[in-house]
């Protein structure tokens, strides 16, 4: 029956949700999905850093040439697309491609750097816009299990839309992509109202203090709504989240117990891949609520 | 640099009163600079311009020609723009027969409020018929007689 | 039979002449030019001794055309032709050539500068010597004014022209006039109350002898020109008879449907199908909303006429009124016909709409208002009598948070204006509130204060000072509920503090905006309108009440954000440019018509009657005339252009197969003197 070639797509992982690193089960869920409803991802070969964190901090030339790097390898292996299911990646990559496009001197220096040129005509998709532009037909129709009565919070945080000039992906104040997503794996997307605020992102570590004062506004939020488990598309939200959730709980004297799943392990559930291969068990919080809503 | 002499192209524009004389006046006003190509002639429409006004300039030497009104909708005399537009959808293809490449003449919007638009304009108009270059039909039509051979088989 | 033409290069002090070699170009001109008899440069041409110096001028050298080369026209042409009829010639014989904002202002290069203004004075120079004297076209003008929009700024210009004398048609879309003001609270910064200094005006205004009013009525064309538009005016089927009505309440008392939300309340309180919009309306006559009525739902279901349906009839049946009911369900739209010589654009604003801001919670929170809901709150005629009472539970709030520049100032929801009212009507806000609910907190938000008239800025200050309203510099990111309480996340930008509040009720200073239907109107009038839909003023400085269409004024909000007084103001300028455009019997216009040729015998026009010309133009101005022979016999049908209907587009003109009609002023001689003046290198 399927006579219509398969869409190839650059898959790029990169630090964070490759094998092996903290949150690979992201990662292997992107790839499990990809394998049952497509489109076929094809790892970017010879993918480095994105250009994220300490270096787009300090030196914005090698971020733009990390980042650009990536895109021209992706090019010249005949790529039009490259999903980077990180937002952190997805962000960075977008904002160098624009940077790199609005800056011919940059562009030059950033070519003589990577010794490749860089055309800027490949789309970067993040995960949620991946799966809106190609699956949502296909879940439709590959759906085998349907949960009962699973109240999902759909939690985009801050990296997915924003800057909204530049990423132009869904209402930055508003969006509704994830609830979709969420709906059609047969889930129940609750209303709730913090969906877009922060997370504390990159103050995990240095000022943790404030990481929970910011969680636990956004669980107490999502539990008052009425949501069994939050759903991310994001490694940096499900970190604070999930593996901060004991210390918020201690902090802020209130249980929550709420699991963080990625959309893609969702996903995935409803495909019935096997919660162990999703990495559903790679969770600080129990996802066995989820996994057995699925049941 | 300036020993060589560059070719500076020769722009005739053709204004309406109210949107676009008023937005290039408003470039004045805002110290806008643009390239100084250009010589306006105004009108009060844009649907007053008889096309033999712009074949007259093009007699007369210009290399290009810009005809520009008001926004449609926002015509000062209500549909003075339409007709114009009309006008030109027939007259370009009289053009490309005459074998005047159509690019030489350009047609846009500006209101009095756009000065930006106004020197992107006559810049836009200025560099594109300056890629052009000179456009000598008439020239020829002049010097040679009828045999001149038409722009379109130069370009 | 060559014309003597001088050739005035104005230096605009060193506007033109610094990047201008004015002498030069003076010295090119005189020289590659014959017929040019006289240049000269002078400082400044448009002050009196510059004017001086052309009056003289054209008298000593017997100038019989004049080149200005200065300003744009747009600036001083009619400086310039003024100063030429005085010194006898006729003004037509004068051309501006645009040096500064076209030449001196753009290119800073001084030999590139000179060049192109030497190229443009001759260009000018040769359509001068094909100038012709042109009389100016007298005009009749109807001696009356239409206004549309009834809100404070209609009313006031309507009974400033209607006191001094003139007849005033007065149309206004809502079933009572009154406008914004009319909802208001008290005003700032003399918090005295809007509703007693608004309805006494709108009584006098209804009771004029000199204003006819039409209410629930719009626009629906105008044509014509300054002095002379006739315009139509569709009043709607109001479904009640204004002659018969007493407006005793008999009918809205009965009425079933009572679950309609108030337009003029905001929302905050229902009103019935049949209704008058608030008590003190004028005329205080009610009118049928036939949407919600379920009489007319079920005529317009059953697809039958409103009278013959019999689902409900309570309101006809309690009408008094004998033996014609003032009710009629029936009745349907008119379309009357005025003619008026003037018209003010005083149609006013609408706020943001909700939900724009969904971060706010703006239209998904009962508790989260607008600053206009805060208004019908505050008011002692509003629907909590003056309480302050939030709209979810009834409750008095204890902490209110207000916040500044909702939609202003923030190009992301499409307003980037400041909508200058937001700043006193929040400080005016706070202070209501807090002499209603004494231990109540009110927050405000903003990014800058800017209370800018008289007595504001000690108005403001008043509310942080001796009102104790907490002021925070910086944005709301985001309104959320949590229990029954508002969480108002925001910043403290002069603490560098991330601030957080537990607000009972959440008012948010919504942005003036321009009607939604402002572009459509716009161009039913063919006047011009800013990128935000607000209506273009002529000049931004010097005529600030002027539409770009002649005869056409505009006041208040409709023009852009302002508040009363200013709008007030601005009515009053408005009318006093129409009473003086009353005051004269006739008016003289620019004589820039088309004329179809008739200079040979009648019977030698050239005019081949095909009547495109008349296909085009888009003022009907062309009509047609018979020629006949000596014995009445009609020899041909050809155009003719009414020159009181004509505005001199040229239309015509260029669509003309025979070259019949020329456009005075821009005829074809004219333009192509300019065009071969091009004449490049």
């Amino acid at each position: 029956m399927q006579i219509k070639e398969k869409t190839r797509i650059g898959y790029y992982p990169g630090c964070a949700i490759t094998m092996g690193s903290s949150s690979e089960e992201y990662g292997t869920s992107v790839l499990r999905v990809a394998e049952a409803i497509g489109p076929e991802l094809e790892e970017i070969h010879d993918w480095n850093c994105c250009g994220a964190s300490s270096a787009h901090a300090t030196n914005h030339k090698l971020s733009t040439a990390l980042s650009i790097r990536n895109i021209s390898l992706a090019e010249q292996s005949g790529f039009k697309e490259i999903l980077a299911p990180c937002p952190m990646c997805s962000q960075r990559l977008i904002i160098s491609q624009k940077d790199v496009a609005d800056d011919e001197e940059l562009k030059k220096d950033v070519e003589d750097a990577i010794e490749m040129p860089c055309n800027g005509d490949v789309k970067i998709l993040n995960y949620l816009e991946l799966i809106k532009n190609y699956c949502m037909d296909e879940i439709a129709e590959k759906r085998k299990k349907t949960p009962k009565d699973l109240k999902i919070a759909s939690y985009y945080g801050c990296l997915l839309l924003r800057p909204p000039k530049v990423l132009q992906f869904d209402d930055p104040e508003n969006p509704t992509s994830m609830e979709e997503i969420v709906e059609a794996t047969g889930a129940i997307s609750v209303d709730w109202e913090l969906k877009t605020n922060c997370c504390g992102g990159g103050f995990t570590l240095s000022r943790t203090d404030i990481v929970l004062k910011l969680t636990n506004d956004i669980l107490e939020c999502a539990v008052d709504a009425g949501a069994d488990a939050i759903a991310v598309a994001c490694p940096m939200c499900h970190a604070n989240l999930d593996m901060r959730q004991k210390k918020i709980e201690k902090e802020y004297n209130r249980k929550f117990n709420i699991p963080i799943v990625y959309i893609s392990e969702l996903i995935g559930l409803a495909l019935d891949l096997g919660p162990i291969s999703l990495g559903l068990n790679k969770h600080f919080i129990d996802t066995e609520s989820v996994v057995n809503a699925f049941a | 640099m300036a020993e060589e002499t560059k070719f500076e192209p020769k722009i005739v524009a053709f204004l309406c009163n109210w949107c676009t004389y008023a937005g290039a006046d408003l470039a004045g006003t805002g110290r806008n600079q643009y390239q100084a190509n250009v010589r306006v002639i105004k009108l009060p429409c844009t649907g007053g311009i008889d096309p033999l006004f712009l074949i007259k300039a093009f007699e007369r030497g210009a290399d290009g020609i810009l005809v520009s009104g008001c926004h449609p909708g926002d015509c000062h005399y209500n549909s003075g723009n339409y007709h114009a537009r009309r006008r030109w959808n027939v007259f370009r293809p009289l053009l490309e027969f005459c074998g005047i490449n159509p690019e030489r003449i350009q047609f846009s919007w500006i209101s009095a409020a756009e000065g930006g638009k106004w020197v992107e304009t006559i810049n836009g108009v200025v560099d594109t018929v300056r890629a052009l270059g000179p456009f000598e039909g008439y020239q020829k039509i002049n010097t040679i007689g009828p045999d001149a051979s038409s722009e379109s088989s130069q370009t | 039979m060559g014309k003597k033409i001088g050739v005035f290069v104005c230096h605009c002090g060193t506007n033109i002449s610094a990047t201008v070699d004015v002498e030069k170009v003076a010295e090119e001109t005189k020289k590659n030019n014959p017929g040019v008899s006289y240049t000269t440069t002078y400082k400044y041409m448009c002050s009196d001794p510059g004017q001086k110096l052309l009056r003289d001028k054209i008298k000593e050298e017997g100038l019989t055309g004049v080149v200005i080369a200065a300003c744009s026209p747009k600036m001083h042409e009619h400086t310039f032709r003024n100063a030429a009829i005085k010194s006898g010639l006729n003004p037509y014989h004068v051309e501006i050539s645009n040096i500064r904002e076209q030449c001196s202002w753009v290119h800073p290069d001084k030999p590139v500068g000179t060049e192109k203004s030497t190229d443009l004075v001759r260009m000018m120079t040769e359509k001068v010597r094909k100038d012709k004297s042109l009389k100016p076209i007298k005009v009749h003008v109807t001696k009356r004014a239409l206004i549309i929009g009834g809100g404070i700024a209609g009313i006031q210009a309507a009974l400033d022209i209607a006191d001094g004398g003139h007849e005033v048609i007065m149309v206004e879309r809502e079933a009572s006039i009154g406008g914004h003001m009319a909802q208001l609270s008290e005003t700032f910064p003399t918090l005295d109350c809007s509703q007693c200094i608004m309805t006494p005006k709108m009584v006098e205004a209804a009771q004029h002898d000199n204003i006819t009013m039409h209410t629930w009525s719009e626009i629906e064309s105008i044509t014509g020109y300054l002095g002379n538009f006739d315009v139509k005016i569709r009043k709607k089927a109001r479904s009640v008879d204004l002659d018969l009505c007493t407006g005793c309440s008999s009918c809205w008392q009965v009425c079933p449907c009572k679950k309609i939300k108030s337009e003029f309340d905001m929302g905050l309180a229902n009103r019935t199908a049949i209704y008058i919009p608030f008590p003190q309306a004028i005329p205080s006559k009610p009118v049928i909303d036939r949407e919600n009525c379920i009489l007319f739902k079920d005529a317009r279901k059953k697809n039958i006429k409103p009278n013959d349906s019999k689902v409900c009839r309570k309101c006809i049946d309690a009408c008094p009124i004998a033996p014609v009911k003032a009710i009629d369900y029936n009745q349907e739209d008119e379309i009357i016909d005025v003619k008026v010589g003037a018209i003010i654009v005083a149609t006013g604003f609408r706020e943001l709409e909700d939900g724009l801001y969904g971060e706010y919670g703006g239209g998904k929170y009962e508790d989260v208002i607008t600053g206009m809901q805060f208004e019908r709150l505050a008011s002692a005629s509003g629907p909590t009598d003056g309480k302050i009472k939030r709209p979810s539970d009834g409750k008095e709030p204890e902490i209110v948070v207000f916040i500044q520049c909702v939609g202003s100032r923030d190009p992301s929801k499409g307003c980037s204006y400041c909508s200058k009212t937001c700043c006193m009507y929040t400080a005016k806000h706070t202070m209501l509130y807090k002499h209603k609910v004494h231990h109540g907190h009110a927050f405000v938000f903003y990014i800058d204060i800017r209370c800018a008239g008289k007595g504001y800025e000690e108005f403001s200050q008043r509310a942080i000072e001796e009102e104790g309203a907490t002021y925070l510099r910086g944005r709301v990111s985001r309104v959320y509920k949590k229990g029954d309480k508002l969480i108002v996340l925001g910043a403290d930008t002069l603490t560098g503090s991330v601030v957080e509040i537990e607000a009972d009720m959440v008012v948010l200073a919504s942005a003036m905006k321009a009607q939604d239907d402002a572009e459509q109107f716009a161009q039913k009038l063919s006047i011009q309108y800013d990128k935000d839909k607000f209506f273009s003023e002529m000049h931004p400085k010097l005529k600030p009440v002027e539409s770009s269409s002649a005869g056409i004024f505009l006041a208040g909000t409709c023009q852009g954000p302002k508040d009363i007084p200013e709008t007030v103001a601005q009515a009053g300028a408005a009318a006093s440019k129409v009473l003086a455009l009353l005051s004269s019997d006739e008016l003289e216009r620019e004589p820039v018509v088309a004329r179809v040729d008739r200079q040979l015998p009648p019977v030698f026009s050239t005019c081949i009657g095909c009547f495109y010309c008349q296909k085009v133009c888009p003022y009907s101005a062309i009509e047609s005339e018979d020629i006949k022979a000596r014995d009445g016999s009609v020899i041909k049908t050809v155009a003719r252009v009414n020159e009181g209907l004509c505005q001199g587009c040229g239309l015509c003109a260029a669509t003309c197969r025979s070259k019949s009609i020329e456009l005075d002023g821009f005829n074809d001689e004219q333009i192509y003197a300019e065009i071969n003046a091009v004449e490049f290198n």
